[in-house]
């Protein structure tokens, strides 16, 4: 088993994963920016050494310095979080070169399934149901309009490289393709560095619907079940939440079991999740697959009891998987809302001390959260500041535990999301579970329209 | 621990165990502190370390008085240019090019722009940490082969 940990992450998940490292006994190194320098991360670590300026390019992206702290901490395993370079297939490589254990899966798994028209082509392969689509690059408008006609209107640009809906376009007619295709791929360089970008089909409505799943060094993979995380708006995820209203168990059953014979497919270890569209006839399309561990993860270990990051750490070791696929059982229903430091109604950032924060505790309640009263929001990196779950003995109750933890929650000093989730949970599609991608593009038209109205 | 702690507990035992003298030399850092009547004073120090401030920017300084001086004498005010050098990577420091060799620099040593201070070592690379100013070297904060962070102090340089 590791000795020392370096965690090369920042915020709630560089805590979620010290807090997994005290439980098993294993020391830990946090490594910060200088605009980090109070955070709570390198409070409770063990051991902490400044990497760079708050840029993140410069620091928290920065693998000779973080490959530098773990030489001279001595750690013996980095755990990337999620975000930064926790997807770096070139992260895991210098790891692996310099003998320290990257927490996470290969670097050829990661570059592979990094690659989004790769990871179709693997998935399909492996007997996975995948969205029409190109199978690599689109090379010309030519090209693009032959295969959206093949696959049919609407259809959606995506960048190869990249995610959270940066380098997208939803086309519904020919004449739109030249332009959307031209600024998609401007947007993938900008973002991603590789302008490459691919075509699928687009599913109206669809519900997003993914599967966490474990793999040891041993062979064993198994998945912990489905979530859903049909509420976002431009494709970043807002409440997440397990089990979707809309599986039945045969679902279930088949759907974890195609994401674990493609996960033996292509030798998958260590933590992942398989993200699918269902359409509204049940139908399921492999999107796209995450090789680290998500923001949500939270969700899954509320109604497994399974500690995810602890198993991650675990098979980075070496070590078995503890339990069988008939071991995973998942009680309840739990959700999770994305607090982010942003005004609720205009969505633009929020940043700024926190003069006083409070949580609520109470049954069924968990938050992950780096934030504390006089605690200083930077600019410098994303607007999340809490996660809040809650689980409960079905959805209605853990609705009802949400509703009264946001209500009870205190934040002041910084505009943040939770006025939202409250108007949210009382949507009446919300709460009774008519969920969709297009979900929250409904709900803000409506309150736009709503308040206009009252301004007539 | 800070320099400014290291004084206040300096002071802190000269008055409890009474003493009439003290001095100490460490890390580039010299005090003396002579107690006369019921007032300590604080000498003598030379290459007084510098709180935080940006890499390369010089600092005004105010150091005490000479030896010489009579008790309760007030403290000569004469500033002085420091600039602290704060280090650019993660790594170990090493003030010499190899095992053995002489160091790359010295205390009360001339330096000018350009001139290697010392190497860092991070990934089996050696970089060579550069000079930014001509000067006299007045300290140096980090011990042969210790790991730095970014932005450590590795030498305060008199700035002439």
């Amino acid at each position: 088993m590791f000795k020392k940990i370096l965690i090369a992450n920042r915020g709630e998940i560089a805590l979620r994963i010290i807090c997994a490292c005290r439980e098993m006994g294993i020391k830990t190194v946090a490594v910060y920016s200088e605009a980090d320098e109070n955070s709570l991360h390198v409070r409770f670590a063990d051991e902490d050494v400044c990497i760079g300026p708050a840029r993140s390019l410069d620091s928290y992206l920065n693998v000779p310095a973080i490959i530098s702290a773990a030489e001279i901490t001595g750690a013996d395993a980095i755990h990337p979080g999620y975000g930064f370079l926790s997807e770096s297939a070139y992260l895991a490589e210098v790891c692996e070169a310099c003998h320290i254990r990257f927490i996470g899966p290969d670097a050829t798994v990661i570059r592979l399934m990094g690659d989004k028209a790769r990871a179709r082509r693997a998935m399909k392969k492996a007997g996975v149901p995948v969205l029409a689509g190109s199978d690599g690059a689109v090379e010309s408008e030519e090209q693009a309009l032959r295969l959206a006609k093949d696959i049919g209107y609407p259809v959606i640009i995506k960048a190869i490289a990249g995610g959270g809906g940066r380098g997208m376009r939803i086309i519904r007619t020919p004449g739109e393709m030249g332009r959307a295709l031209k600024t998609a791929q401007r947007e993938a360089q900008a973002a991603f560095g590789v302008g490459d970008v691919y075509v699928e089909k687009y599913v109206e409505k669809p519900r997003h619907i993914e599967v966490q799943v474990l793999g040891d060094h041993h062979g064993s993979v198994v998945h912990l079940g489905e979530r859903e995380c049909s509420i976002q708006r431009r494709h970043q995820k807002l409440i997440e939440e397990a089990p979707s209203v809309a599986l039945t168990d045969r679902m279930r059953r088949k759907l974890g079991g195609t994401v674990v014979d493609a996960a033996r497919a292509v030798q998958y270890t260590n933590a992942g999740t398989f993200e699918f569209l269902m359409d509204a006839g049940g139908h399921f399309s492999f999107m796209e697959a995450n090789t680290r561990l998500q923001v949500e993860h939270a969700v899954t270990e509320m109604g497994t009891g399974i500690d995810i990051v602890k198993e991650q750490i675990r098979i980075a070791a070496g070590e078995r998987l503890s339990f069988k696929q008939g071991d995973v059982a998942f009680t309840g229903h739990a959700l999770e809302c994305r607090i982010n430091a942003e005004c609720p109604e205009t969505f633009t950032p929020s940043p700024g001390l926190i003069q006083a924060f409070s949580v609520p505790g109470g049954p069924g309640v968990r938050v992950d959260t780096f934030a504390h009263s006089e605690c200083l929001v930077s600019p410098y990196y994303d607007s999340l500041i809490a996660k809040i779950i809650t689980h409960g003995r079905d959805r209605q109750e853990a609705i009802a535990r949400m509703r009264r933890t946001l209500e009870m929650t205190v934040v002041e000093g910084i505009k943040t999301s939770i006025p939202l989730y409250l108007r949210i949970l009382a949507d009446p599609d919300f709460v009774a579970g008519r969920l969709s991608t297009a979900f929250m593009e409904r709900f803000l038209n409506e309150k736009r329209g709503g308040s206009l109205a009252q301004a007539v | 621990m800070s320099n400014l702690d290291e004084i206040k507990e300096i002071l802190d035992l000269v008055k409890a165990h009474d003493l009439a003298e003290f001095e100490l030399e460490r890390n580039g850092l010299k005090i003396r502190v002579r107690k006369d009547a019921a007032v300590p004073v604080l000498v003598h120090s030379s290459a007084a370390p510098v709180p935080e401030m940006r890499p390369g920017a010089p600092a005004v300084v105010a150091p005490s008085g000479r030896p010489e001086d009579a008790p309760g004498a007030e403290m000569e005010a004469e500033a002085i240019e420091l600039a602290v050098v704060k280090s650019p990577i993660v790594g170990t420091f090493f003030r010499a090019a190899e095992p053995g060799a002489p160091p790359f620099v010295d205390i009360g040593m001339r330096v000018h722009k350009g001139q290697v201070l010392c190497i860092i070592e991070a990934m089996k690379l050696m970089n060579e940490i550069e000079c930014e100013y001509d000067g006299e070297l007045a300290s140096v904060y980090v011990d042969n082969g210790q790991p730095v962070q970014y932005g450590e102090r590795l030498f305060a340089i008199k700035v002439v």
